[in-house]
């Protein structure tokens, strides 16, 4: 036997209390965990310090001439730039999800986004000279079966195509594309921009937004600002800025995730905060005369206290502990029943230092006042309390 | 015999509101080592607080406690919590033993205040379960057995990190006549064999006829023949 058995002897005196004490401290910690992994997911690209993107100043959905895409490419300080466009896509059924699908084009593209674009070469080319080529991520392509060389109808919600009156378009998928955690590729689906611009009933010739590379990140700022100016008072006015900026502002329209992470969360443990402070005064109350005997016996007040605040410290990280590992398996499940549809979001290693850290606090701030006035606690009065 | 405990002119109140409580008043006594007293007394005469004084769990307002001719009225208080895991057992009236522990475990509460290794403190805690007759109920947590049996679980953990003094505050006060009888030969015994001094508060004539002498004690005196002799 030592401190810690006493602990956990007195941590589980009475185990259904000890329980829901647990779930509900488990509970604050999967939502913690949860959306701390899914805002990780959406705002953690991979980016290159010199990939920039420049986009309609009103915002991302608002459109942009193609002419503008070569004024962009003259740019000095351009390396290299690429364009793109949302095509708004779904496989049968809405109802399956939506697909990010991009009309890009595709030499370019695989200019200013090689890192992320390791593929058969005899896929690439595929794509470069079919138009009617499709690439997927490969999540994508598991999730709804798809194999190379098969003909995929896609949905658009957005556009009509202008040869058959409806909404369908037909792709062939030619290859697909890995996408290791990070990858800036995650859930996307490729389709060449030739045959989009052509086969539309509307927006021909106009691009959603350019990604391109400057030639060194020093450049950056001017190169921006070059851009922004040239455009200035046109009818298409447009905003450069970095990749991270324009990842950040993408998963802006998802919701400001990072407050609902911190109002929901926040809520959450202050609840928990007051449930299992509470408990754990009362907990240590009904043990005075306890208190007062292990006291009696030779134990220092500062060792009872250090007792005691190992116990709230103990509750604090098995809830933590087992929502963050509920929370890591239910991840891993979405993740790979996902299929790509959105962001990877699989569970972000930083949880665990995050929740490490609020579990220390928990335990901290719940087991201080009891342990404080377990340390206070005189023999005689311990044992003069009823 | 030398003397284990001296007090000299202790003096000690309480304050109860506003009224303060005088309890003893230039109190002084001698316990020789191995002594085995009985303290009698009606409520309120300050058994209890002196058991407290001699226990290092109170403190004296004025006067001197000397314990194998050291003080300890003047020690601090974690001095005095380590002084007392080492030179003192306590056996309640109403047990206090823990009741998320076995009795094994209760009794070796006070051995995880030494550096004794594991396998020397489980010898220990057999060797203090054997001499009160419950070896056999080492495994049963404290709502597992009688109030006799607790009681002597209680006596092992006190006698476990082999202290010189034994207090025990009326240790027979829940028990029935023949338990509180085997209870009282287990002291008997502690004190005979293992030389244990043992200071025994009880309102019950019949248990202070197990130890060698009787102290009675009034309005925070003793009856001075008693305490000459």
């Amino acid at each position: 036997m030592n401190d810690l058995t006493l602990m956990s002897k007195n941590l589980w005196r009475k185990p259904v209390r000890t329980i829901l004490l647990i779930v509900s401290i488990m509970i604050a910690f999967l939502i913690f965990s949860t959306m701390v992994s899914f805002n990780y997911a959406i705002s953690n690209f991979n980016t290159l310090p010199t990939r920039m993107v420049t986009l309609s100043k009103i915002n991302f959905t608002e459109s942009l001439p193609i002419a503008h895409y070569d004024r962009i490419l003259r740019t000095e300080g351009v390396a290299a730039a690429t364009h793109m466009n949302w095509f708004g896509g779904y496989y049968q059924d809405p109802a399956r999800g939506f697909l990010p699908v991009f009309a890009v084009d595709p030499e370019t593209y695989f200019q200013v986004y090689s890192e992320d674009l390791q593929i058969p070469a005899a896929q690439r080319d595929a794509f470069f000279s079919e138009r009617t080529a499709m690439l997927a991520a490969e999540p994508v392509a598991e999730r709804f079966g798809w194999r190379i060389g098969q003909r995929i109808p896609l949905n658009s919600n957005i556009f009509t195509n202008a040869t058959t009156g409806g909404r369908v378009w037909e792709f062939t998928l030619v290859g697909t594309i890995p996408t290791p955690p990070g990858s800036s590729q995650s859930g996307s689906v490729l389709i060449n921009y030739e045959y989009f611009n052509e086969t539309i009933t509307f927006g021909r010739d106009r691009i959603g937004w350019v990604p391109f590379l400057t030639t060194s990140a020093t450049v950056n700022e001017q190169v921006a600002n070059a851009i922004d100016q040239r455009f200035a008072n046109s009818a298409d006015e447009t905003s450069t800025q970095d990749e991270a900026t324009f990842n950040a502002s993408f998963a802006a329209q998802l919701g400001n995730i990072g407050l609902v992470v911190t109002l929901v969360v926040g809520a959450a443990f202050i609840a928990i905060l007051l449930i299992v402070g509470t408990t754990m005064a009362l907990a240590v109350r009904e043990r005075t005369k306890e208190v007062g005997v292990m006291k009696t016996l030779g134990f220092s007040s500062g060792r009872v206290l250090r007792m005691v605040l190992g116990e709230s410290m103990l509750l604090s990280f098995i809830g933590a502990g087992l929502g963050v590992g509920v929370a890591a398996g239910l991840l891993t499940l979405l993740s790979s029943a996902g299929g790509g549809q959105g962001p990877p979001i699989s569970f972000a290693p930083i949880v665990l230092l995050w929740s490490s850290l609020i579990a220390l606090a928990l335990g901290a701030v719940t087991g201080l006042a009891p342990a404080m006035s377990a340390y206070r606690m005189k023999i005689i009065d311990a044992f003069a309390r009823r | 015999m030398t003397d284990l405990i001296r007090l000299t002119d202790v003096e000690k109140s309480y304050t109860r509101g506003k009224e303060k409580i005088k309890i003893f008043d230039k109190l002084s006594m001698r316990i020789e080592q191995g002594d085995f007293v009985a303290m009698m007394g009606p409520s309120g005469s300050g058994k209890t607080t002196l058991l407290n004084l001699l226990g290092g769990t109170d403190k004296a307002d004025k006067g001197t406690i000397e314990f194998d001719g050291k003080r300890i009225d003047n020690l601090s208080e974690g001095k005095l919590t380590a002084w007392r895991s080492t030179n003192v057992g306590f056996i309640f009236q109403f047990y206090n033993l823990m009741p998320i522990l076995t009795a094994a475990q209760n009794v070796e509460l006070p051995l995880l205040l030494t550096k004794l290794a594991p396998a020397k403190r489980r010898a220990n805690v057999a060797t203090a379960l054997k001499i009160v007759g419950l070896e056999d109920r080492s495994k049963h947590r404290p709502r597992e057995m009688s109030g006799g049996q607790q009681q002597r679980v209680a006596i092992a953990r006190a006698i476990v990190s082999d202290p010189k003094l034994l207090l025990c505050d009326e240790p027979t006060g829940d028990l029935d006549r023949t338990t509180a009888d085997e209870i009282l030969s287990t002291l008997q015994v502690l004190n005979r064999d293992l030389g244990k001094t043992i200071i025994m508060v009880t309102h019950d004539a019949e248990a202070a006829k197990f130890a060698k002498r009787t102290l009675h004690l009034d309005k925070g005196h003793f009856n001075e023949q008693e305490l000459a002799a």
